[in-house]
C-alpha cells in the first residue's frame, strides 16, 4: 500500500498502525512480556468444579506446602469488600460460601513460578454441596430466573397489526455464545508503590474500573491505585469488565506479600473462567402488507446472562433497541428478559447484543420474503426508513432523514456486486448442480451509536508540549489493535499543526486522564477524538499569539496564522516560523504548555420505565453482498466472495477503518458459521481452546473481498466528520444466514430450521429435513 | 550427561538444569527473555508461538520450516538452529526491517499485534518457499496462524508479496552452509518431580542399548502430540528417546509403484511428495493440520499414536499397506489390517517401534479418494475421515473394495458390509446407494463436540456418493483449489 501523507495534516489520509512495527519485531510490550523485578510470584487461581452448590470445606495446607508456594487466599483475606462488578457489585471475587458456576473462581495461589503456582492450586481441595442449576435459557424460564423485569418497547397496536396483516410470519431463533478468543489471554501485573499503594498493569478495556474495583478489594482510596494499559492483544468486550479479577488477584498479592505479582490465565483458564457472548432466545411475530411492507412486529427475546449482572442488562438493553435494524415498523412490541443461569457471567462482545436482536429481526425478513415470494434484498429496500413519518425509531429517537445512507448505500451497492445478476446466475447453477448449491445474500445494517447508559459518554485527554515542540498525547481509551492510537495521534497532530513524529501516544493511564468510560461501545474515537481535538487546539491557541510575537503580526493578523506540518505559517504576509521554535518561547514567556481536553456527548438520554428517549447520537450504516457454496453431502460451506460498502463518514484514518470492517466482518461470520460454545450436562465447558473452539482461519475468508468506504459522508457533530468503527461491520455478518438460506432453498429446504452456528452439521440437518432432528444434537452430546 | 545446544538468531544457547520437557517457548520467553514470541494456546492450534527452525536434513536439502515452539521440546532442537521474530531486523530501525516486517507492516497485516510475531515467521517459511504458486498453498501456509482482528485479507496479501521471494537474510545464509547432522544427545535433570531422561540416538544400536535400558520409555517425533500431555495436561516425562537422529527413519523411497515412507518423514515432506503421484494420499494431508504441525509431526508419530481418526491411517489401510516394525532381533511385517488393535492401542510389541510404512500405489484399474470432514476445513480434527477405493474390470464390475473410515469406531476401521455390497456389482449409482446404505450398518459412532453420531453416520454414507461422483471422471481425483467441501460433489474442479 502507498501511503500519500498529506504534508499539511495527516487528517483523513491513509496510515499504517501506529504499532505496527512494534507488532512485527515482537518489540511491542504487552503485560506478560514486562521484565519482572526480582521476587515476582506468579499466580494460578482455583476455580469450582460445580455449576452450583454450597462451599462446605476449604484446605490450603497441601498447596501451602508445596515447595515454592509464597500464599494461598481465600474470601476472608480480602481486607476491603469481596464484592465487584461494572454496574451492580454482586461478584465476589473469590467465592466464600456459594458457587454459581463451573469456573468461578474460590482461591488464588502465587508462587515463584506459574508452573508451580498451577501444580499447587490443583492442591486446594474445596469441597462444594451441589444444588440445583440451571443450565440452558429454556430451564430460567421455566424457573423465572431473571435479573431484572422486563423491558418493554412498544409503540402502535402490534396485534391489530399483525392480526389485518396480508401475510404473517412467526418463528422462533437461537443463536449461541461466542468466546471472544482475543489471542492475548486475561492478564494483569500488579507492583507495589510506597504507603500501600500500587501500579496495576492491565490488560484491560476499562482501566478506571480496574482502579476502582482494587482499591475496593483493597479498601483503600482509589488515589492509592494507577492503572496501566499498556496495550492489549485483542479485546473485542472481553476485557470491559472481565479483565478485572485478575487485577484484583494480583493486587491482593501485592497487599499481602509487598511483593510484584502477576496474574495471567493460560487459554484453558481463560476460557473456563470468563463469559462471552450472550446466546439468545428470540421469538417473532412479523405482519406485511402486498409490497412487503411490515406493519407489525413482536418479538420476545430472552438473553443467557449466566451467573451474574455483570453487563447483561445493558446488552439485552441494545438488542432490543436493534430489533429495529434498518426498517420502519410502524406497530411493535419488544420485550427483553436476560436470564440468570449457572453458567459463566456472560459479557460485552462487539455489537454488544445488537448482532443477537438484529439476527432475530434478519430471520424474520427472510421469513416474511419467503412468505411473499419476494426477493429477500427488495423486501429489506422496502422496508427502509426514510422521511417523516418513516423517520421514528421504536423508542422515538429520530432517525434523520438527511443522514440516513441507507437508500444511498443499497443503490451503489446492488450496482456494484451485480446483485441481480448474479441471483440469476445462481439459480441457472443450482437448477443444475445436485449437491453443490450456491447462494447469494444481501444484509443491510443500521446500528446506534452511545454508550446507552447515558452517563458514560464522556471522555478527557491531557496534551504536554515540551520546548523543543514534541508532544506527549495522554487519552483516556485504550489500544486493543483497533487503531484508537494512530487516529488520535492523527486529531492531535492536525489540531497542533505537528507531524505525526512528533507525537507520541502514551501508555493509558488512570493517573493521567481520570474517571474514564471503557473503551467500548465503538466510541473511543468519537468520544477521545473530542477531548484530544479540544486539548490539543486550546494548546494551540495559546500558542498563537506566541508565534505572532515571533513573526512580529498584530492580533487580527495572529488569527490568519496556520499551524500544519510543524510550521506556523501567515499565508498573507508568507512568514513562518517552525513549531518547535514557538513552542521554546512559549516556554521562555511563561506559558503553560500542558492542557486537557473533556468532552460529553450533548442530549442523549433513555427512559426505561417508558421505553423511550435518544439513547443515540447519531447511526452508522452498511451493506453486504455475499456468496457462499454449499456442499449437500456434509453440510460443508464456504464464502466465495463478499461485497462491502461500508458508512464511516468522513474517515479519520481510512487504512484503520477499512482493518475494522474486513475484521468486524470475518468475525460475525465465525459467530454465525464455525463458532461454536459448548458446555457439557452439568454445567462444565467442552470448548477451551482452539483446538475444540473454531474460529475463521484463513481459507474461511473469501479472496474475493471487495470493500469500500462510503465516499462523501460527513457525519455532522463528530470529530472531523468521522463516524464510529468498531462494531457496526460485525452486524454485516448475518448476510451469511439469508445466503445460507437462499443455497438452502436450492436443496428444497428453503423453510428449513437452521440452528446458528450454521456449522456443517446445522447445514446438514437443514438439508436432510425434519428427520435430523429426532436424533440428540451437538448441544446435548459429549 | 551431555547438555543441550542449539542456536537462537544466530547465538548459541547451552542448557544444562533445564527440564527436558521445558517447551521451547517456555525457554524463550523466561531464561532467553525474548518475549517477542507469544503464547496463544499451548496447543499449537493458534500459531502465535510460531518460530522458525533449520531442518538440515529434510529432502533436497537444508530449509526452514515454521513450528509451534509451544510444542516443541527443548532437547529437540539440540544441534539446531532457530530463529525468532526478533532475529530477523538486520539493523535497528524502520530500514533495518525484514522484507517480511516490511510487507505485514504496509498492508496493515496488523492489529493488536499477538498473532503478528507467529504471522511473520510462517511468512518467512514462505519467502523461503519456491513452491507457493497458487492461492490454496498461500492459505496452507498460513493457516497455521488465527489471527482475531484483520480478518486476513491483508495478511493474505503481505504473503503472496513475499512468497518465493528469497530475500538475501541471515536465514537464507544458513541454506548455503553444508547441512550438519544431528548430533547424538544423552540428557538429564532432577526436580522436584523426579530425574528425566532424554536421548538422541544416532544410531539403530545405541537406540536399542537405550530402549532395553530404560523399558518405560516414551518415542517422542515431532511433540505435536505429546507436547500436548506436557501443556495440557502436566504429565511427568522420565524417559523420552526421540527418534529424529536416525536417518534411515526419513527416507521415502519409490521404486516404480513401490512406495516406502519411513517413521519420521514429516508430514509436509509426504504431501508434497504425493501432490502429483498419489492424490488420495496429498487430499488427505491437505487439510490435515496447520502447516506448523505438517512441519513437525511424523508419519510415525500419527500412526503409532493410533487415534481413533488418525488421518492418515485411513488412507494407508485402504493402500493394503504394510507396517515394517523394527527390533534389536530384527524387522517384522505387519498388515495394515492387523496393526490397529484397540482404542489408542497397536500391534506393536515391547521394544519394536514402527521403521516404515510400505505400499504399492494403485493400478490403473483403481478408483480412490479420501475424504476429511470437520467443523472447520483448516487445521481441525475430523468428524469423519474416509480413504474410499475400489477396484473395477474392464467390464465395470467392482472386484475389490477398501472403505476405511475414521472417526466412526474406536480405530480406523473397514466399512465391510459396504465393502460386500460393492464387490461384484457394477460401478454404478445405485452400488453406491446400496453401499451408502450398508455403512449405517457397520458402524456406532460416538457423539461429541465435532459432530453428533447422526451427523457422523449421514456423513460417512453421503460420502459414498461423493465418491462415485469423484472418481467417475478421474480415478484419482485432486481437490480443487478452493472446494467448498471436502467433496468435490460433481462440481467443475
Amino acid at each position: 500500500m502507498k501511503m500519500q501523507p498529506n504534508p499539511r495534516s495527516p487528517l483523513h489520509q491513509p496510515a499504517l498502525h501506529d504499532s505496527g512495527v512494534g507488532h512485527v519485531t515482537g518489540e511491542a510490550r504487552y503485560v506478560d512480556d514486562w521484565p519482572l523485578p526480582p521476587g515476582a510470584l506468579h499466580g494460578a487461581i482455583v476455580t469450582s468444579a460445580h455449576a452450583h452448590g454450597r462451599i462446605t470445606r476449604r484446605d490450603r495446607a497441601a498447596a501451602q506446602a508445596v515447595d515454592g508456594v509464597s500464599a494461598v487466599f481465600f474470601a476472608e483475606d480480602i481486607p476491603g469488600t469481596n464484592l465487584i462488578g461494572p454496574i451492580v457489585h454482586d461478584e465476589e471475587l473469590l467465592a466464600s460460601a456459594t458457587v454459581h458456576y463451573v469456573g468461578q473462581p474460590v482461591a488464588v495461589v502465587f508462587a515463584s513460578d506459574l508452573e508451580t503456582a498451577q501444580r499447587a492450586a490443583a492442591l486446594v481441595e474445596v469441597d462444594v454441596d451441589p444444588l440445583p442449576s440451571l443450565q440452558s435459557i429454556d430451564a430460567a424460564i421455566e424457573a423465572q430466573s431473571y435479573l431484572a423485569p422486563p423491558h418493554m418497547i412498544a409503540r402502535g397496536d402490534a396485534d391489530a397489526a399483525l392480526k389485518d396483516a396480508h401475510a404473517s410470519v412467526r418463528g422462533e431463533i437461537r443463536v449461541g455464545g461466542q468466546d471472544h478468543f482475543y489471542l492475548e489471554t486475561q492478564a494483569a501485573l500488579a507492583l507495589p508503590e510506597e504507603n500501600g499503594c500500587l501500579t496495576v498493569l492491565s490488560s484491560t478495556q476499562h482501566p478506571t474500573e480496574v482502579q476502582n474495583e482494587v482499591a475496593t478489594i483493597l479498601g483503600v482510596g482509589s488515589h492509592a491505585v494507577v492503572c496501566e494499559v499498556p496495550r492489549m492483544g485483542g479485546g473485542f468486550g472481553g476485557k470491559e469488565s472481565q479483565a478485572t479479577p485478575m487485577a484484583c488477584m494480583a493486587a491482593l498479592g501485592v497487599h499481602h506479600t509487598g511483593r510484584a505479582c502477576k496474574v495471567w490465565l493460560d487459554r484453558d483458564a481463560d476460557m473456563r473462567i470468563t463469559g462471552k457472548r450472550h446466546p439468545f432466545l428470540g421469538r417473532y411475530e412479523a405482519g406485511f402488507d402486498q409490497d412487503g411492507q411490515i406493519t407489525g412486529l413482536k418479538v420476545e427475546l430472552y438473553s443467557d446472562a449466566g451467573w451474574s449482572a455483570d453487563l447483561s442488562l445493558p446488552v439485552l438493553d441494545r438488542a432490543l433497541f436493534h430489533l429495529d435494524n434498518a426498517y420502519f415498523i410502524p406497530a411493535l412490541r419488544f420485550q427483553g428478559l436476560a436470564c440468570r443461569t449457572n453458567r459463566p457471567s456472560n459479557t460485552a462482545f462487539r455489537g454488544f447484543g445488537g448482532p443477537q436482536g438484529m439476527v432475530v429481526l434478519e430471520e424474520a425478513m427472510n421469513h416474511g420474503a419467503r412468505a411473499l415470494g419476494i426477493d429477500p434484498a427488495q423486501l429489506r429496500a422496502r422496508n427502509f426508513y426514510g422521511a417523516a413519518p418513516r423517520d421514528r425509531a421504536p423508542y422515538g429517537q429520530e432517525v434523520p432523514a438527511a443522514h440516513n445512507r441507507l437508500g444511498t448505500i443499497h443503490d451503489s451497492l446492488m450496482d456494484s456486486s451485480d446483485y441481480a445478476g448474479r441471483k440469476a446466475e445462481i439459480e441457472a447453477f443450482n437448477a443444475g448442480s445436485r449437491w453443490v448449491k450456491r447462494g447469494l445474500g444481501y444484509q443491510p445494517i443500521k446500528f446506534g451509536i452511545s454508550f446507552t447508559k447515558s452517563i458514560l459518554n464522556q471522555a478527557g485527554a491531557l496534551v504536554l508540549v515540551y520546548a523543543d515542540g514534541t508532544v506527549q498525547l495522554n487519552h483516556g481509551g485504550t489500544e486493543m489493535g483497533q487503531g484508537l492510537h494512530t487516529k488520535m495521534l492523527t486529531v492531535c497532530a492536525h489540531e497542533l499543526g505537528v507531524t505525526v513524529d512528533a507525537v507520541r501516544v502514551m501508555t493509558t493511564a488512570t493517573d493521567k486522564v481520570p474517571n474514564t468510560s471503557a473503551t467500548a461501545a465503538s466510541s473511543g474515537s468519537d468520544l477521545n477524538g473530542q477531548a484530544v481535538a479540544a486539548a490539543s487546539a486550546e494548546l494551540r491557541e495559546r500558542m498563537r499569539p506566541v508565534a505572532a510575537g515571533l513573526l512580529e503580526l498584530d492580533a487580527a493578523a495572529a488569527a490568519e496564522l496556520r499551524f500544519e506540518g510543524g510550521v506556523v505559517t501567515h499565508p498573507p504576509s508568507a512568514k513562518s516560523v517552525p513549531f518547535a521554535e514557538v513552542a521554546t518561547n512559549a516556554w521562555l514567556q511563561r506559558v503553560s504548555l500542558s492542557a486537557t481536553g473533556f468532552y460529553a456527548t450533548p442530549g442523549v438520554g433513555y427512559d426505561h420505565a417508558t421505553g423511550s428517549g435518544t439513547p443515540f447520537f447519531y447511526f452508522a450504516y452498511g451493506a453486504v453482498v455475499c456468496e457462499v457454496e454449499v456442499n449437500g453431502l456434509t453440510g460443508e460451506h464456504r464464502m466465495t466472495r463478499a461485497d462491502i460498502l461500508h458508512d464511516v463518514g468522513t474517515s479519520l484514518v481510512p487504512t484503520i477503518d477499512r482493518g475494522q470492517v474486513e475484521g468486524g466482518f470475518v468475525q460475525g461470520v465465525g459467530w454465525l458459521t464455525c463458532e461454536e460454545v459448548l458446555f457439557r450436562d452439568d454445567g462444565s465447558p467442552v470448548t477451551t481452546g482452539p483446538s475444540t473452539y473454531k474460529i475463521p482461519a484463513v481459507g474461511d475468508v473469501p479472496v474475493d473481498l471487495r470493500v469500500d468506504l462510503l465516499p462523501k459522508a460527513p457525519q455532522p457533530g463528530v470529530v472531523h466528520g468521522s463516524k464510529a468503527v468498531g462494531e457496526p461491520p460485525f452486524m454485516l455478518a448475518i448476510g451469511v444466514v439469508t445466503a445460507l438460506r437462499h443455497a438452502l432453498s436450492g436443496f428444497g429446504q428453503a423453510d428449513a430450521k437452521l440452528g446458528l452456528p450454521a456449522t456443517p452439521e446445522s447445514i446438514l440437518r437443514a438439508i436432510e429435513g425434519p428427520q435430523s432432528d429426532r436424533s440428540s444434537g451437538p448441544q446435548r452430546a459429549l | 550427561m551431555d547438555c543441550v545446544t542449539f542456536h537462537v538468531n544466530g547465538r548459541e544457547t547451552t542448557l544444562r538444569d533445564v527440564s527436558p520437557t521445558t517447551t521451547l517457548l517456555q525457554y524463550l520467553r523466561g531464561p532467553m527473555r525474548l518475549p517477542g514470541t507469544k503464547e496463544g494456546c499451548a496447543e499449537g492450534d493458534c500459531g502465535a508461538c510460531t518460530v522458525v527452525v533449520l531442518d538440515a536434513q529434510a529432502p533436497g536439502g537444508p530449509r526452514w520450516r515454521a513450528v509451534n515452539s509451544c510444542l516443541l521440546l527443548v532437547p529437540l532442537l539440540h544441534g539446531k538452529q532457530i530463529f525468532t521474530v526478533e532475529g530477523l531486523r538486520e539493523k535497528p530501525g524502520d530500514e533495518g526491517l525484514h522484507p517480511v516486517q516490511r510487507a505485514l507492516v504496509d498492508a496493515l497485516g496488523s492489529q493488536c499485534g499477538y498473532c503478528t510475531p507467529g504471522v511473520v515467521m510462517s511468512m518467512v517459511e514462505a519467502c523461503h518457499r519456491p513452491d507457493l504458486d497458487a492461492e490454496w498453498k498461500l492459505d496452507d501456509q498460513m493457516c497455521g496462524n488465527l489471527c482475531r482482528c484483520t480478518g486476513y485479507r491483508p495478511i493474505r496479501e503481505a504473503t503472496r508479496e513475499v512468497a518465493g521471494s528469497r530475500p538475501p537474510d541471515r536465514l537464507s545464509a544458513a541454506l548455503a552452509q553444508k547441512p550438519e547432522p544431528q548430533p547424538a544427545l544423552d540428557y538429564g535433570t532432577d526436580s522436584a518431580r523426579g530425574p528425566q531422561r532424554f536421548w538422541i540416538p544416532t544410531s539403530w544400536a545405541a537406540l536399542f542399548e537405550v530402549m532395553e535400558a530404560h523399558p518405560g520409555h516414551r518415542f517422542i517425533q515431532g511433540a505435536t502430540d505429546l507436547g500436548l500431555d506436557v501443556t495440557k495436561h502436566g504429565t511427568h516425562f522420565d524417559a523420552l528417546i526421540s527418534l529424529q537422529g536416525l536417518d534411515a527413519l526419513r527416507t521415502l523411497e519409490v521404486d516404480g509403484t513401490r512406495w516406502s515412507v519411513g517413521a519420521g518423514v514429516k508430514l509436509a515432506d509426504l504431501e508434497d511428495a504425493s501432490d502429483e503421484a498419489l492424490p488420495p494420499l496429498s487430499r488427505m494431508l491437505r487439510f490435515f493440520g496447520s502447516r506448523q504441525i505438517k512441519n513437525s509431526a511424523t508419519v510415525g508419530g500419527n500412526v503409532c499414536n493410533a487415534s481413533p481418526i488418525g488421518d492418515l491411517a485411513p488412507v494407508f489401510l485402504a493402500l493394503g499397506a504394510t507396517f515394517i516394525a523394527a527390533a534389536a532381533t530384527g524387522e517384522r511385517s505387519i498388515a495394515a489390517d492387523d496393526f490397529f488393535t484397540g482404542y489408542r492401542t497397536t500391534a506393536l510389541a515391547a521394544g519394536e517401534l514402527l521403521a516404515r510404512v510400505e505400499f504399492d500405489i494403485p493400478q490403473a484399474s483403481a478408483r480412490f479418494a479420501s475424504y476429511k470432514v470437520s467443523k472447520r476445513r483448516e487445521m481441525d480434527i475430523s468428524a469423519v475421515a474416509a480413504a474410499l477405493r475400489v477396484e473395477v474390470d474392464d467390464n465395470d464390475i467392482i472386484t475389490d473394495a477398501r472403505f476405511v473410515y475414521g472417526g466412526m469406531a474406536a480405530t480406523p476401521a473397514r466399512a465391510h458390509s459396504a465393502e460386500a455390497a460393492a464387490v461384484g456389482s457394477p460401478f454404478a449409482e445405485a452400488t453406491f446407494e446400496a453401499c451408502a446404505a450398508a455403512v449405517a450398518s457397520d458402524f456406532t459412532p460416538m457423539s461429541d463436540h465435532r459432530g453428533s453420531a447422526w451427523y457422523r453416520s449421514t456423513v460417512a454414507a453421503n460420502l459414498m456418493r461423493g465418491f462415485y461422483l469423484d472418481v467417475s471422471g478421474t480415478p484419482m481425483p485432486r481437490l480443487s483449489d478452493r472446494p467448498s467441501g471436502t467433496v468435490l460433489g460433481g462440481t467443475p474442479a
